[in-house]
């Protein structure tokens, strides 16, 4: 494991990712994110080491300063791979191929100093950091939270840093913020110390209380849990819709840009998550939406321009969407689930190239896109236009609101259950009576409709529309999200927007990390393949869907104890935690 | 957080109204605490120029003027936006303070090239109130979207990239339909560069029947639809227009389509490396053997000029004799900029444009010391008079030559060239001074 | 599990004459083009000719010729590649999405080796020889890759529902195009100059010999692979476990061996066509494997998947329809730009034979058989 990660270490090195975020202190001026990304793994695999796989009839022992060692000696392996790169780089020139093999990047690693230093420091911080991981699995569950919450609270609120100023100012808290972050970035490093102890402490008081909240809200009955939903709704509602007042531009752009990557993904949910199409075209109806809502809108549309107000325009746009949602689906529908998600994919990329075409340039402007799109006009009470973030946010919040409704009840309603049996056995399906095509080819109709909604938005919130915006990468990043939130939970869903798109960024849009954005997509892929083989249901699984992906295991664990069993320990927290993490 | 805790423990729905409406008030209550500090003195205003109309910037003793760079620095155009930013980086630490006054051009923005990407990043610089203005963007798509957004802040963006009439006027006093107020640019507009090679082919070379490719990208459609505008306006036939995509790599199919209606001449303002593509295959496709190829500043760099298949071709470009251009307020001649970037970055520039992005930040940066002035410490800088300075930029020399700005913001010199490539490797860096033909209208 | 074609025996729906409108349309689209063509090779002043497109100029033989090895050269590639898809889609039952980037892995390597030849200067001493170097270099990078993805990203997998693989391949084809764009950077990057004889043309039918060569060694290679498959021991156990992966386990098949066998040989194949590609070129960017790789895909579920010769000849078919396809039926019908086109004639070719013969040319059997 050690090697490994010394592999992976040395990769990370090359990618300049080191370099490019040396610039982005995290604390003053003791740490900056260029670092941070070489301490997580020797930290993880530090960690990692001591875990056990849990086993019927297999004795666990009791961790004990073993730990420590194994975990200092993984760490170490880790960093000595940055050691003998270190080295290397001192004495061999392979700048013609990668291009990051450049003495800045020895002198990262050197801190400044000479080969030997760097080849030494490495071995010694990578060590340390996987003792420290390994001491994290010696203590008890209740400290060890209590460290883990004050890492975690440092990190997010140093990394968070343009999120909280942002929020600071508009709720007048500038003098604490002040005293936070240095000027231009990076956490004051007593500042840093008081953070991560009133963090710690509040860990170990409030320790527990949130489970029990949550335990109690769900041992609730009928009338009184369904109260406390609603409750629970109303509040998240007031918290959207009173907090864009008080955010600045940044906040608000992001969370608008959050919002559409949540309609898409609630499109995308129903397709994938729901009826169990892998559509990888799904930009397409994204596509379709946008230069829909242009075309009839904007007065400087090529071919016809009805100039219709925008609220008009939407329902044409539903209409054209559904449409076309039909007419790519009727094809597809009968094929099996990976020709299907080739297939689309061709479609997709059939469709941008047409927008772009020289060919159908008289009616949608070719390269040159279809540009000065009006604002979109509210029953004549407000224009929503890019250059007001929190308006643009709105929009997308009520759209927001739609589209979750609509899913909820669909998937509760006779063809969301029609879908689920679809997804689970399509034979089995049929076999009960369920018009298989039809159903399916529904889901594919709904998917278009919340994407043309987000489209809409987006023509109307950037003023132009080029078939640049909608690259095949579009749909996977839109895919990463749904597969990443949890297929088939709304909520999963929404989170998984949050987390990727707020904090690393979509396609063309910065997420908080801004620095990351080089990065973002190799960390898209990564995540990609971590999660399938990790955690296939997401982030916050539906249970339904954790069933049918571990039905395998289930039914063997329910083989050997009789019943199902829990987690392992370690990953109890993991729901909150990597919530944070990116 | 407690708070929010006992509230969904008791659930009770009257209690979760009371909390929010509690809530709100307490965030009403910060809301107008926190009211704007209007009122203040400006002190003596001098000489600068503005009427502060559009507001005016304080910056602190000790604080540094904030202007950002916007340019296209990850993905394929990167050899083009990233010369740009860096050249941005060098004015700035020639230019040396204003008024006494560090300037910070922060982390430099990526415009990724399009519409979406300029438009998140421009709200990105306009959430600082404290810039001032903007050099950017490479790509004309991104300008279109990010100019409204940053023009409306107050602020000005000075491109050294664009291209696109679009963004100012098609040069016969027609404001172009993405121009906006506050948008300015050093680089040339397409049209002349259309124009300028269209005459080149007609008169120099006595060609009357070309064609002309581009590549999807709203840059080179623009320039080849310039082109292609121009040369029948000169009296010669455009015997085909057809379009590649940016990573097709086998051009026979659109040479073959091209070849039909045999042309004298084929232009394609494309990049690399689908331009190495075109230069390489064009020769083995029946009927375009003795065609002459055409290329524009897309392609005019050492790189391609030294590929074997671009002997004999000719681009059009700005004027690159930058030799002996000395800029008027840093005083760096262009010699001396490419031996600082060499220095700097260990490479030299990829794209002609470093210079226009010199000559833009001076400008920017010259427009502000125009426009501020120092009271009790504080430096304040009068937006309006950022744009009265630049509005009235007439005879500036900089390294693209003499700058004059007109009504819509093209302040880029007008004056195109036609090189010829010698060909061969060695003789890359004296092909883009090989110049055949100027054009200045 | 899902039905291919519309079930026959049962009442149509809307969905089944949809389907029929739609392959009629695109029969007619196909027709009205072939015959507008024709009428203007005969004469472009042909009124049938000039119906659609006024502008109408034809072709000449020497252009058709040029347009058909063109599509010919490419479509070995495709084809070399669409072998990869296919063993692995036999033996596993999924498409390994990322195999396209195995593909430009391997042309990465060739640069990568080859520039480093041509510094020393064997590049231009010793051509032939060099090649060859590359040739194996990247054959064993590629095979590699190819192992460590399966046993990294597929093994683990090996069970999960199909589409689990699937999606965990779209990841890995991410990071691998994406890792290339970090670790060498986001630019094209070129080979050396190739010899006189690789650049021009030759008397011989008038073809490059870059061309000559890709669809030599392609030729070769192929050979090479069906008799590895059918006349070796390796090869008799991967048609054993791509026939029943269980029975062939009882009959003492090492299973797990035999389907890294197979990737290897599949990375093989893609680090050849890489290294082809390079040469025909002479420049690479991360982008490089990704859209070939999907045609490759398309040119092996053109052929039959699952069937070793359907794939080269899908691969042809593909390269042929894409760059014969838009001159010869869009071009006539008076479409502009038509080859900003010659993707999304790719795709429909895919679309269409998955409507028209869902099983491929050559697929006999219904590769329908669930591997769940």
């Amino acid at each position: 494991m050690g090697s490994i990660a010394s592999f992976a270490q040395v990769f990370i090195a090359l990618s300049n990712m080191p370099v490019r975020l040396d610039e982005r202190l995290i604390i003053k001026p003791v740490l900056s994110l260029g670092y941070l990304v070489l301490l997580i793994l020797p930290f993880a695999v530090g960690y990692r080491q001591g875990h056990q796989i849990k086993r019927e009839g297999v004795p666990t022992y009791a961790p004990g300063p073993n730990e420590v060692v194994g975990g200092f000696l993984c760490g170490a392996l880790a960093g000595g791979g940055l050691s003998l790169l270190a080295v290397l780089l001192t004495h061999f020139d392979l700048r013609e191929p990668l291009v990051n093999w450049s003495p800045i990047l020895l002198d990262l690693l050197a801190f400044g100093n000479a080969t030997w230093f760097a080849a030494v420091i490495w071995l010694v911080i990578g060590g340390g950091m996987g003792a420290a991981g390994g001491v994290l699995r010696l203590l008890g569950p209740r400290s060890r939270r209590a460290v883990v919450t004050m890492v975690l609270v440092v990190l997010g609120v140093a990394v968070l840093e343009s999120l909280v100023v942002d929020l600071a100012e508009g709720l007048g808290l500038e003098p604490l913020t002040d005293r936070l972050y240095a000027r231009r970035g990076g956490v004051n490093w007593p500042s840093a110390v008081g953070l991560a102890v009133v963090s710690g402490l509040l860990a170990v008081v409030g320790r527990g209380r949130f489970r029990q909240a949550r335990t109690r809200v769900s041992e609730l009955e009928g009338a009184k849990r369904t109260q406390a939903n609603v409750g629970l709704i109303l509040l998240t509602a007031a918290v959207l819709i009173v907090l864009p007042l008080f955010a600045g531009k940044l906040t608000n752009e992001l969370l608008a840009n959050v919002g559409l990557f949540v309609l898409l993904a609630l499109g995308l949910n129903v397709v994938v998550g729901l009826a169990g199409i892998l559509d990888l075209g799904y930009v397409a109806f994204f596509a379709v939406g946008s230069y829909s809502a242009a075309v009839l809108t904007a007065a400087t549309s090529p071919k016809i321009a009805p100039e219709m107000p925008w609220l008009v325009a939407l329902i044409v746009v539903v209409i054209i969407t559904g449409l076309v949602g039909l007419f790519i689906g009727a094809p597809v529908i009968r094929m099996r689930g990976d020709y299907l998600a080739i297939v689309t994919l061709g479609f997709g990329e059939i469709i941008r190239l047409l927008f772009l075409s020289d060919w159908l340039s008289g009616w949608f402007g070719g390269s040159q896109g279809i540009t000065n799109i009006p604002a979109a006009g509210i029953f004549g009470l407000t224009d929503v236009a890019g250059t007001d973030p929190r308006r643009v946010f709105y929009l997308v919040l009520a759209f927001c609101a739609l589209a979750i409704y609509v899913s909820w009840r669909l998937e509760r309603s006779r063809l969301g259950r029609a879908w689920m049996a679809v997804r689970e056995d399509e034979t089995v399906a049929e076999a009960m009576g369920i018009n298989t095509v039809n159903v399916k080819l529904l889901a594919f109709v709904v998917g278009a409709v919340l994407g043309s909604f987000s489209g809409a938005i987006f023509a109307a919130k950037v003023g132009s529309v080029f078939p640049a915006s909608f690259l095949i990468l579009v749909s996977i990043v839109i895919l990463v999200v749904v597969i990443f939130g949890g297929m088939g939970n709304i909520i999963g869903v929404i989170a998984g927007s949050a987390v990727l798109i707020g904090v690393l960024g979509g396609p063309k849009q910065p997420g908080l990390l801004a620095e990351f954005s080089e990065f973002k997509l190799l960390i898209y892929g990564a995540l990609l393949i971590w999660m399938m083989l990790a955690r296939p249901e997401g982030l916050i699984p539906s249970v339904r869907r954790t069933r049918e992906l571990r039905q395998h295991e289930m039914a063997q664990d329910a083989w050997l104890r009789g019943e199902v069993d829990d987690d392992d320990g370690g990953n109890g927290t993991g729901g909150a935690s990597s919530a944070v993490l990116p | 957080m407690d708070r929010l805790k006992i509230l969904i423990r008791t659930s009770g729905r009257r209690r979760v109204f009371t909390v929010v409406m509690a809530l709100l008030a307490v965030f009403a209550l910060l809301a107008t605490s926190c009211g704007n500090d209007d009122g203040e003195s400006i002190g003596d205003r001098g000489t600068a120029m503005g009427d502060g109309s559009l507001g005016i910037v304080e910056v602190e003793s000790g604080d540094a003027i904030q202007i950002r760079s916007l340019e296209a620095i990850t993905g394929d155009v990167a050899f083009f936006g990233l010369p740009i930013d860096r050249s941005t980086q060098i004015a700035v630490a020639d230019y040396g303070l204003i008024h006494g006054f560090e300037v910070d051009t922060g982390t430099s923005l990526d415009d990724l090239c399009s519409n979406d990407g300029g438009q998140a990043a421009a709200q990105t610089i306009v959430a600082d109130e404290d810039v001032v203005g903007v050099i950017g963007t490479s790509c004309s798509g991104a300008a279109v979207a990010a100019a409204p957004l940053i023009t409306n802040a107050g602020m000005v963006l000075i491109s050294g990239g664009n291209t696109s009439p679009a963004l100012t006027s098609d040069l016969a006093g027609n404001a172009g339909p993405n121009y906006s107020v506050g948008y300015y640019r050093t680089a040339h507009n397409d049209l002349y560069q259309g124009a300028a090679m269209a005459k080149f082919v007609f008169s120099e070379l006595g060609i009357s029947e070309a064609a002309a490719i581009h590549d999807g990208d709203p840059y080179t459609q623009g320039l080849a639809q310039a082109f292609a505008d121009a040369f029948e306006a000169e009296g010669g036939t455009v015997t085909g227009f057809s379009a590649v995509n940016k990573d097709d790599t086998d051009m026979v199919p659109v040479l073959t389509e091209i070849a039909a209606g045999s042309p004298g001449a084929l232009f394609f303002p494309i990049f690399q490396p689908a331009g190495d593509f075109i230069a390489d295959q064009a020769p083995g496709v029946s009927g375009l053997e003795n065609t002459v190829l055409l290329a524009a500043d897309g392609l005019l760099n050492t790189n391609y000029l030294g590929l074997p298949q671009t002997a004999g071709m000719y681009f059009s470009g700005p004027d690159q004799r930058f030799g002996e251009n000395v800029n008027q307020s840093t005083g760096m001649s262009a010699v001396d900029f490419l031996a600082e970037y060499e220095t700097r970055y260990g490479e030299s520039p990829a794209a002609p444009f470093w210079a226009h992005g010199y000559d833009a930040t001076v400008l920017l940066l010259d427009a502000i010391k125009a426009a501020s002035w120092v009271d009790k410490g504080t430096l304040m800088i009068d937006r309006q008079g950022i744009r009265d300075y630049l509005n009235g930029v007439r005879g500036f020399q900089g390294l693209i030559g003499t700058i004059n700005c007109d009504d819509f913001g093209d302040c880029g010199s007008s004056k195109i060239t036609v090189v010829e490539n010698i060909g061969g490797e060695e003789n890359a860096e004296t092909s883009i001074s090989n110049v055949v033909y100027s054009y200045e209208p | 599990m899902t039905r291919w074609a519309p079930r026959r025996g049962k009442p149509h729906t809307g969905v089944d004459w949809f389907l029929t409108f739609m392959r009629v349309a695109a029969l007619t689209v196909i027709g009205l083009g072939l015959l507008a063509f024709i009428a203007q090779e005969i004469n472009t002043d042909n009124p049938f000719a000039q119906w659609a497109n006024p502008d109408a100029t034809g072709l000449t033989g020497a252009q058709f010729q040029g347009l058909i090895i063109s599509g010919v050269t490419q479509g070995a590639m495709y084809g070399l590649i669409a072998l990869g898809y296919s063993m692995v889609y036999g033996v596993l039952g999924f498409i390994n999405f990322a195999h396209g980037e195995v593909f430009m892995v391997g042309a990465m390597t060739g640069m990568i080796t080859s520039n480093k030849l041509a510094d020393a200067g064997l590049w231009e001493s010793n051509f032939v020889g060099s090649l060859v170097f590359i040739m194996v270099v990247s054959i064993l990078v590629c095979s590699l890759t190819a192992v460590i993805m399966e046993r990294v990203a597929y093994r683990p997998l090996r069970g999960s529902p199909r589409l689990i693989p699937l999606i965990t391949s779209i990841g890995v084809s991410f990071f691998l195009q994406n890792a290339s764009v970090v670790l060498l950077g986001p630019a094209a990057k070129a080979y050396p100059d190739v010899p006189d004889w690789i650049r021009t043309k030759h008397t011989f039918l008038d073809i490059e010999g870059a061309k000559i060569l890709v669809i030599l060694v392609a030729a070769v290679s192929m050979i090479c692979l069906y008799y590895f498959v059918e006349r070796t021991k390796s090869g008799k156990a991967m048609r054993a476990v791509a026939e029943d992966a269980e029975i062939a386990a009882l009959m003492g098949i090492d299973v797990n061996r035999t389907i890294v066998k197979v990737f290897a040989l599949g990375g093989a194949m893609a680090g050849m066509a890489g290294i082809l590609w390079g040469i025909l070129f002479r420049s690479v960017i991360h982008t490089t494997g990704f859209l070939p790789g999907i045609k490759a895909f398309s040119a092996a579920v053109v052929g039959g998947i699952g069937h070793l010769g359907g794939a080269m000849a899908g691969g042809l078919s593909i390269g042929v329809a894409e760059s014969v396809g838009p001159l010869v039926i869009l071009e006539p019908l008076g479409v502009s730009g038509v080859s900003q086109l010659r993707d999304a004639v790719a795709f429909a070719v895919l679309i269409g034979v998955l409507l028209l013969r869902p099983s491929g040319l050559f697929g006999e059997r219904l590769p329908a058989e669930d591997r769940t």
